[in-house]
């Protein structure tokens, strides 16, 4: 909302500067997001009485006007404007005169005739109006500054307010939240009781009181439609950035930004039977000021007549019904509308309105709405006649809100606060605020204005001395408190250990989207239903992830396409994941691989990374567990990942080794998907449960070994489908109490191996704890593991 | 310089003469020693070893043949050989350090290298700028006793609104562009939701941050439909705005490492009474005015306030024996001021070009 300083001052007796009232603004919860002046600068710019007007001799469009600027010579200026008259006092710019768009008014001839400077119109001085000359007051005086007249170096002062704040939507409730800030007077606009001078009524019936508790009508008939709303109503509606649109219109509009109740003006010669306010029905249709025409649902209060709906309430008003040039018969509407019953309409029809956005936040429940109609018939009829009916008020006493009284504590105050505030600061303040304030005994009974329903419970009522004592006058203390320190399970890893393993890897972090391209989810986890979004922000980010891929291979699209060739990315992050209908939001660790292995370098012989350089990766993230053993990559297939490169990772289960469960995969993306999704090259891509990674065993000591251990070096060639983990469990099997270790070193395929086989070469590391190996005892290791190798494999033994 | 003399120069005595007299003792140990100094090998000096105490070198001759002599000489010349031996001993092993000294030296001049050719191997990786700037925030805050909890971001009406007292219909909810899957499920749209999950299975005292990531349907030059929080309750007896005005004084004048300027303006939240917005000077223009402050001199970091009796009703904590305060803040909004990221959506495109800016 914008408020005119100069406006604002005429209601309160302000000591300070615009800057200091502005600071004070905002530090009191109402907060200046802007300042600006009325009018952009221009000077020179006077008052004009037009005394003679005769036509030009050499253009038929225009004439020659002589000007009373209050001194002694009057000027002789050349015009063009339709609507220029003797008598009418208009802005003149001098000689020397610079106006908004920059134009320097400069002696000149127009066509033959000496012009002495210009007549301006509204646009010319940077305000709004008709093309025309601008009219001025006819109270003003040739030669007064036209700035001056107009209060033009008013400064317009925007602030935003905080949806607790309704009360501030008009100048009356700032002027009061003003003087009150400042310990001085408030003068609050007075308004008469306009006496009815017809018996015009028309009937109003309100059907939802609960939505619409009071509903105030007035007829007012034989207004002059075509009145021009005065100029200094009109510009006090510019500088809220309110239209003019006609009086019946500007008035309403002026009492909203003076009292802050919005209002409608109807056509009277439109309604048909009587006033009905209730919710909208199957079948109601109605065509807005706007031109839109709405099928309101059944949570929606409409104002209709026999006839239908005539607007939405405290919203919009409908065409038809709407006051126009010809109207003769005004219905006047100032009415009650709780926020429950507009709240988050508006919204839902995209009509956010002055009107709307004041009911919402809710107005004053109290007696604006006769205060309203009242000033509305004051400033209507002094602008446009007519005689006015008697006020028309039906309502629900019931159903209007009552403003409770809140008991209020002198040692709450301090106990919220952490810190004092006399008695007489606490009542002065609340008083300031309208509050009715009592002492009983040990404590307060404050009873708010029924301006602001924002205030129910004692802290509310805390909050309002404190803001107008000033936040910053509360003292910043140390905390105090009673500590104990946190558990730190040694037998977790924490997500930050994981990630510094990753960093140090080469790995960068990366954040992408939770919401994803339903297309990319597909392709990577076609088996999943994904969590979809009734309202997504665009259709590329519409269902929530099922892994972490979609936005990793995004990402490595995108800087693919930025000439980064080598990736190393992950991201840890939840997972929407459906099972049973029931969803999980467990925590991931993934990550993608693509490119060269190293980063481009010297004296190394780089290679593209492929499935083992990721794995080993893995296996760093796995060894923080000091159980790297309890892992298992068992050959699996995934929709996302080539199926001869894609491997499930498992964990054993600590009480039943012979059990494991799935904690993540690790693959290449699949070449179909890589080539549709628009991927250059291999990537390799991995995802792992995080909380199945994270628990790890208390290192527990053994005694260090004194006895030297032995290696045996054995090659032997298996079918090739024969894979290094059943090698490896097979040698377990076999190996008894003496192995303690079995290295991969070699694996070979050529010369020598048949076709379909493979050769591999391990060192078997054995040792004994209580004695020095023998000969016999190490070779009746190697021959059992030999012959199971044989047996349980059908490995040949290679010399 | 390296000198090197013919090995005829080495050997002025004929190994084949007679009797050498004791002041030619004098003149072989001086020529022994000349002979030692100028050899430049260790090959040269070991030939000189040999020549003058090797097995059939003429110090050890002479030395055999004092039986020769008669024996009143004998001791009187042992002891002459002797000397002129060990002073010939301690001259070669004195050389010997010079000349391994000298062929260590040319040995590893040999194996010098360019030590300004960058270092081999994997280079390492490094975090996202919005984990980083939570790492600290979790890392100042944990070390005034702060835990941090958690909770998930596909929330239900309930925690996200309801019961931080932003019933159906609400203005605030306005303010709140809320992704919903259903009438009761959306994306959380602040982290305050943790707040009632954890006040839902704890009692007080509480003392928590809470971050992670929030939804909102906006997307600009500073809105992202995707952003984190960190979100801080403390509820315990005696806990005041005073004291939470001094807790986020403490935390943004270490977070921004400067003795910040800070204010706390009135502002509006359902879940707090009363309620602040804090403002710090411009990290950017000090207070000047300049675009990021959009001339106001203030940059808005952070909202917080006393926690709203309501909320604890709901939760059935007592609001006469406790107090709270709450905060949150945006994390982006302190990453884009601490490292002057003009541009929100930088965080989630992804380009490398951006996130190695912050290893």
């Amino acid at each position: 909302m914008k408020v005119s300083e100069y406006w604002l001052r005429e209601w309160v007796d302000l000591k300070i500067s615009s800057t200091e009232l502005v600071a004070q603004m905002t530090m009191a919860g109402l907060e200046v997001v802007g300042v600006t002046t009325a009018a952009p600068p221009f000077e020179q710019v006077v008052v004009g009485r037009l005394v003679e007007l005769t036509p030009h001799p050499n253009a038929d469009r225009l004439s020659i006007v002589i000007v009373d600027i209050g001194t002694s010579d009057f000027l002789r200026i050349v015009c063009g404007a339709p609507n220029a008259a003797v008598g009418m006092h208009v802005p003149t710019a001098l000689i020397g005169a610079v106006l908004p768009c920059g134009l320097k008014i400069k002696p000149s001839k127009i066509r033959g005739i000496q012009s002495q400077g210009m007549l301006c119109s509204a646009q010319e001085l940077g305000l709004e109006g008709s093309e025309g000359l601008l009219a001025l007051p006819v109270n003003s005086y040739p030669g007064q500054s036209v700035r001056q007249l107009l209060e033009l170096d008013d400064s317009l002062i925007e602030i935003e307010l905080a949806p607790n704040r309704g009360d501030c939507l008009c100048m009356e409730g700032i002027a009061r939240e003003i003087a009150a800030l400042n310990r001085c007077e408030f003068h609050q606009q007075s308004v008469d009781m306009i006496a009815p001078v017809s018996d015009a009524v028309f009937p109003i019936s309100l059907l939802n009181p609960a939505d619409c508790p009071r509903y105030i009508g007035r007829v007012i008939r034989g207004v002059d439609s075509t009145a021009e709303t005065p100029l200094w109503m009109r510009e006090r509606l510019r500088r809220a950035d309110i239209r003019a649109l006609g009086p019946l219109v500007d008035v309403t509009n002026y009492v909203m930004l003076e009292l802050g109740q919005p209002m409608h003006a109807f056509d009277l010669s439109r309604l048909i039977g009587g006033i009905e306010v209730r919710r909208a029905q199957p079948g109601d249709r109605l065509k807005l000021l706007n031109g839109v025409i709405v099928e309101p649902d059944t949570e929606t209060l409409l104002i209709a007549d026999r006839n239908g709906p005539l607007a939405i309430a405290g919203i919009m008003g409908g065409e038809i019904s709407s006051c126009t040039g010809t109207t003769r018969d005004v219905f006047l509407e100032s009415a009650l509308f709780l926020p429950t019953s507009i709240a988050g309409r508006a919204r839902r029809y995209g009509l956010q309105t002055d009107s709307s956005y004041r009911f919402e936040r809710g107005i004053d429940t109290g007696s604006l709405q006769r205060r309203a109609i009242e000033r509305a018939t004051q400033l209507l009829t002094a602008i446009t006649g007519g005689n006015p009916g008697p006020i028309i008020e039906e309502v629900f006493q019931d159903y209007l809100p009552m403003q409770q009284t809140i008991i209020l504590r002198p040692e709450r105050i301090e106990k919220l606060l952490g810190m004092k505030v006399s008695v007489s600061e606490v009542e002065e303040t609340l008083c300031r605020l309208n509050m009715i304030v009592s002492f009983e005994c040990n404590h307060w009974c404050v009873i708010p204005p029924s301006s602001r329903s924002d205030i129910t419970i004692e802290a509310d009522i805390i909050e309002e001395i404190v803001r107008v004592h000033g936040y910053e006058h509360i003292p910043s203390n140390r905390p105090l408190a009673l500590l104990s320190m946190t558990p730190q399970p040694e037998g977790l890893i924490s997500l930050e250990q994981f990630k510094s393993i990753l960093v140090q890897r080469g790995f960068q972090e990366a954040i992408t989207y939770s919401f994803v391209d339903p297309v990319f989810q597909k392709y990577l986890d076609p088996e999943s239903k994904p969590l979809a979004l009734a309202n997504p922000i665009s259709i590329d980010l519409a269902v929530m992830r099922t892994n972490l891929w979609p936005g990793l291979l995004k990402a490595v699209i995108y800087n693919q396409n930025r000439q980064q060739t080598r990736l190393r990315l992950f991201e840890c992050g939840s997972n929407f994941i459906l099972a049973d209908d029931l969803l999980q939001q467990d925590i991931y660790l993934g990550g993608v691989a693509a490119g060269c292995l190293l980063p481009e370098q010297w004296g190394i012989r780089n290679k593209l990374v492929d499935f083992y350089d990721l794995k080993s990766d893995i296996e760093a993230l796995l060894s923080l567990t000091g159980e790297l053993q309890s892992f298992e990559f068992c050959a699996a297939q995934h929709p996302a990942l080539n199926p001869g490169q894609s491997a499930r990772i498992r964990r054993k289960v600590v009480s039943d080794i012979q059990q494991s469960v799935p904690i993540g995969w690790i693959g290449a993306l699949h070449s179909y998907i890589a080539r549709k999704l628009g991927i250059k090259g291999d990537v390799f891509v991995f995802e792992l449960l995080l909380k199945g990674i994270q628990r790890m065993g208390i290192p527990g000591f053994m005694d260090l070994h004194k006895f030297p251990f032995s290696r045996r070096d054995i090659a032997f060639s298996v079918d090739e489908t024969v894979t290094a983990q059943s090698v490896y469990d097979c040698i377990r099997q076999h190996g008894g109490e003496l192995l303690r270790e079995v290295r991969f070193f070699d694996i070979y395929r050529g010369t020598g191996v048949p076709n379909g086989r493979k050769s591999l070469a391990l060192g078997l590391i054995l040792q004994d704890f209580s004695c020095n190996l023998t000969d016999h005892m190490i070779e009746e290791t190697i021959s059992g593991i030999i012959s199971g190798l044989i047996e349980d494999l059908d490995a040949t033994l290679r010399i | 310089m390296g000198v090197r003399k013919s090995s005829l120069v080495l050997f002025p005595f004929s190994t084949t003469g007679g009797h050498i007299l004791v002041d030619t003792l004098s003149e072989l140990s001086q020529s022994a020693q000349a002979g030692i100094a100028n050899t430049s090998s260790l090959a040269e000096l070991d030939m000189l070893r040999v020549f003058y105490l090797g097995k059939k070198g003429i110090l050890t001759k002479r030395l055999r043949e004092l039986g020769l002599l008669p024996s009143e000489q004998r001791r009187e010349a042992g002891q002459a050989i002797n000397y002129v031996k060990q002073t010939v001993e301690a001259a070669i092993s004195a050389r010997r350090n010079v000349l391994e000294a000298v062929a260590l030296d040319v040995n590893l001049a040999s194996e010098a290298i360019d030590v300004t050719l960058p270092g081999r191997g994997q280079k390492p990786g490094g975090y996202h700028p919005i984990s980083r700037t939570l790492s600290r925030i979790e890392d100042l805050f944990s070390r005034i006793g702060f835990s941090v909890a958690e909770g998930p971001e596909v929330e239900d009406d309930f925690r996200n609104f309801e019961a931080l007292n932003i019933p159906k219909h609400h203005a605030a909810r306005a303010m709140h562009d809320t992704f919903y899957f259903d009438d009761h499920t959306l994306l959380r749209t602040h982290t305050s939701s943790v707040q009632i999950r954890v006040m839902e299975c704890q009692k007080p005292p509480l003392r928590f941050i809470a971050s992670g990531r929030v939804y909102r349907c906006d997307s600009d030059l500073t809105h992202s439909p995707m952003f984190h929080q960190v979100e801080g309750l403390v509820v315990d007896n005696g806990v005041n705005f005073a004291e939470l005005k001094g807790v986020l004084n403490d935390f943004l004048s270490n977070f921004f490492e400067c003795n910040l300027l800070m204010r706390f303006r009135p502002s509006y939240f359902p879940f707090t009474e009363p309620s602040a917005e804090v403002d710090i000077r411009c990290v950017v223009c000090s207070g000047d005015g300049c675009r990021i402050c959009k001339d106001s001199g203030w940059l808005e970091v952070l909202g917080c306030g006393m926690v709203h009796p309501s909320v604890f009703e709901r939760l059935g904590i007592d609001n006469e024996s406790y107090t709270g305060y709450a905060f949150g803040m945006g994390i982006e909004r302190l990453a884009m001021l601490r490292y002057g990221v003009k541009d929100i959506r930088l965080f989630f495109e992804n380009d490398l070009r951006f996130l190695e800016q912050f290893r």
